[in-house]
């Protein structure tokens, strides 16, 4: 059997959902469309949220970087995601809750707008996490491609390897079932679909964990191997992370809450309790998929020895290959098509985006009403899923451009906090600051991103030590063999202090907003 | 009790540089290397953090307005 069947079955029953979310919806209303009429139970509030943050990279990425890198991979981004993560669903998720339940905001720019009386510098903001956004939707529909292609490959009878689906059929597939769910089901199919896949996250990893656990006979022969050699036994502690990485790793999940996906997603809890089991349990459910992600990224360096850093990504894929039947392969291309498919989340933000912060910001529901708003929101689903699908075949080779947007994305994202937490806890910050923040962040981001390309031929292997990018300031810009650093720290930190500064800074030298509209967010003033 | 649980925060933020462990290779029950299982603790203390800040940091403010149908107000 080929297994590209179960990867075809998980797709019917993916749009299944969504046509079922469809049928089950209360209304044709924007607040049903776009948030689930901000109903959500606790528990599709928790997988949902959680299995929105979680993509391909927590299973396959992070297995290979521990390949590469070793057990400290789990410290660096799971367990500091685990405390920084819910802290901030806490302090800020449920006070953006609040604030759309009160005034009806489904935004970030909404909220933002009008708690700053301003309107182009929200237009700014959309544009500026409008496109941080796009890399991750473009990234999907490649890698549904690219799956499909590779889980539907056979070797014929004359010994040729071909595959079943093509990589264009197989993105065409990815992005039809995508979008027919966001389409019809929209946020509550999302949501759906999103608790079901972070079951199968679940699932699959345990399962993984356990096959490959018992078909090595345990792992402490592997471990005594790995610690027995001076090539590996690095892998078990954390020498080949620098700490001032370590620690600068702790600012990225600040990003977390600034996603407007997640952001969004805050808004769909039916009461503001639903918080309180998502919060407490968010860092266990992130232990359960990147611990077995972490420890077989290691074990995999016992069994497949001397693989460059892009041949790394697969090894949890040459594992279960190496250890579980064909019909496990079938379940594990669905494993990752749900990995790669946690791009809805993401179109149905953008969707979102667009209608409420552009179509009805200027006017468009007053004039064509709620029923209108409800199918832009779904024209733009098409739109930009057939803009997504055609760059994901012309750019076909290019997916590494995208894969580094998303990385400084992440960066962007997280010195963009600084400006949310203004807005919610500051009565005295401005519009004039939260531009000059936001600002600095995308200068720092293109700024990043150059220092990053111009010191490519500079990049030292692993192991050795970094290499000054412009030897003229020292140890300002450090280039490793993954990152630029600045001093030694990721560009996130000072990305992070410097929005926070300016902030700061430009908010006290300018006018606040009208007393009017402080009283409307803080009470008496 | 708001400095305390900001000062318990910012212990746990500061637990999670674990330096005394950087170059531990030991391991816990024969399989599990000290630095993950470490970590694999520290998810369990966040947890239990959180379990902290939601029971004595809760905004009990905003629970009205889940009880609210239609509570936006134009």
């Amino acid at each position: 059997m080929n297994p590209a069947i179960i990867v075809f079955i998980y797709l019917a029953i993916v749009l299944y959902i969504g046509v079922f979310a469809f049928r089950r919806s209360f209304s044709e209303t924007g607040e049903e469309f776009f948030l689930a009429g901000r109903s959500l139970g606790p528990i599709v509030f928790l997988l949902s949220l959680f299995g929105t943050n979680m993509t391909a990279f927590a299973i396959l990425g992070s297995s290979g970087m521990a390949y590469q890198r070793g057990i400290g991979v789990y410290g660096l981004m799971a367990s500091s995601s685990g405390i920084v993560i819910p802290l901030t669903i806490l302090l800020i998720g449920t006070r953006i809750w609040g604030l759309g339940k009160r005034f009806g905001h489904m935004t970030q720019v909404q909220y933002l707008r009008d708690r700053w009386e301003c309107d182009g510098i929200g237009t700014f903001l959309f544009a500026l996490t409008a496109a941080m956004l796009v890399p991750y939707i473009l990234i999907a529909v490649m890698g549904g491609g690219q799956t499909l292609e590779a889980v539907s490959t056979v070797v014929g009878a004359d010994g040729q390897a071909r595959p079943w689906v093509s990589y264009e059929v197989g993105g065409a597939i990815v992005a039809l079932v995508v979008m027919g769910y966001v389409f019809f089901g929209g946020m509550r199919g999302t949501a759906w679909v999103n608790t079901f896949q972070t079951l199968l996250f679940l699932l699959f990893g345990t399962m993984a964990f356990l096959l490959i656990a018992r078909s090595l006979g345990g792992f402490d022969q592997v471990m005594e191997r790995l610690a027995g050699s001076p090539r590996t036994a690095p892998l078990l502690s954390r020498e080949r992370i620098p700490p001032q990485e370590f620690f600068s790793y702790m600012f990225i999940p600040l990003s977390a809450i600034m996603f407007p996906h997640i952001s969004i997603m805050c808004l769909t809890a039916r009461k503001v309790e639903h918080f309180k089991r998502t919060v407490i349990f968010y860092p266990l459910c992130i232990m359960l998929i990147w611990v077995p992600s972490v420890y077989l990224g290691v074990v995999a360096a016992s069994q497949f020895p001397g693989l460059k850093p892009g041949e790394a990504d697969d090894v949890i894929i040459r594992l279960l290959t190496a250890n579980a039947g064909a019909l496990l392969a079938g379940i594990l291309g669905a494993g990752i098509m749900a990995c790669v498919m946690a791009s809805d989340s993401q179109i149905m933000a953008l969707c979102t985006m667009f209608t409420q912060d552009i179509f009805v910001h200027y006017g468009g529901h007053q004039r064509f009403g709620d029923h209108a708003q409800v199918w832009t929101g779904r024209a733009f689903v098409v739109i930009i899923t057939l803009i997504a699908y055609w760059v994901a075949l012309a750019l076909k080779d290019s997916a590494s451009i995208f894969e580094l947007a998303i990385r400084f994305a992440f960066s962007g994202f997280a010195a963009l906090s600084p400006i949310m937490v203004a807005a919610l806890f500051w009565k005295r910050s401005t519009k004039w600051g939260a531009l000059a923040a936001a600002v600095w962040v995308l200068v720092t981001m293109l700024g990043s991103w150059y220092l990053f390309q111009i010191s490519v031929p500079l990049a030292p292997r692993p192991g050795q030590p970094p290499v000054a990018i412009i030897p003229a300031l020292g140890d300002l810009f450090l280039r490793t063999p993954g990152n630029v650093t600045v001093y030694g720290y990721l560009p996130v930190m000072p990305m992070c202090v410097g929005s926070a500064l300016l902030m700061i800074v430009v908010s006290l030298l300018t006018r606040p907003p009208s007393k009017g509209t402080l009283e409307r967010y803080f009470g008496r003033v | 009790m708001r400095a305390w649980l900001t000062l318990v925060v910012l212990l746990v933020l500061l637990l999670h540089q674990d330096v005394w462990l950087w170059t531990n290779k030991s391991l816990v029950f024969g399989f599990l290397p000290i630095g993950l299982a470490y970590h694999i603790g520290y998810s369990f203390l966040a947890a239990a953090t959180m379990a902290l800040l939601v029971r004595f940091a809760w905004p009990h403010q905003l629970e009205s307005l889940g009880s609210e149908k239609g509570s936006v107000q134009e």
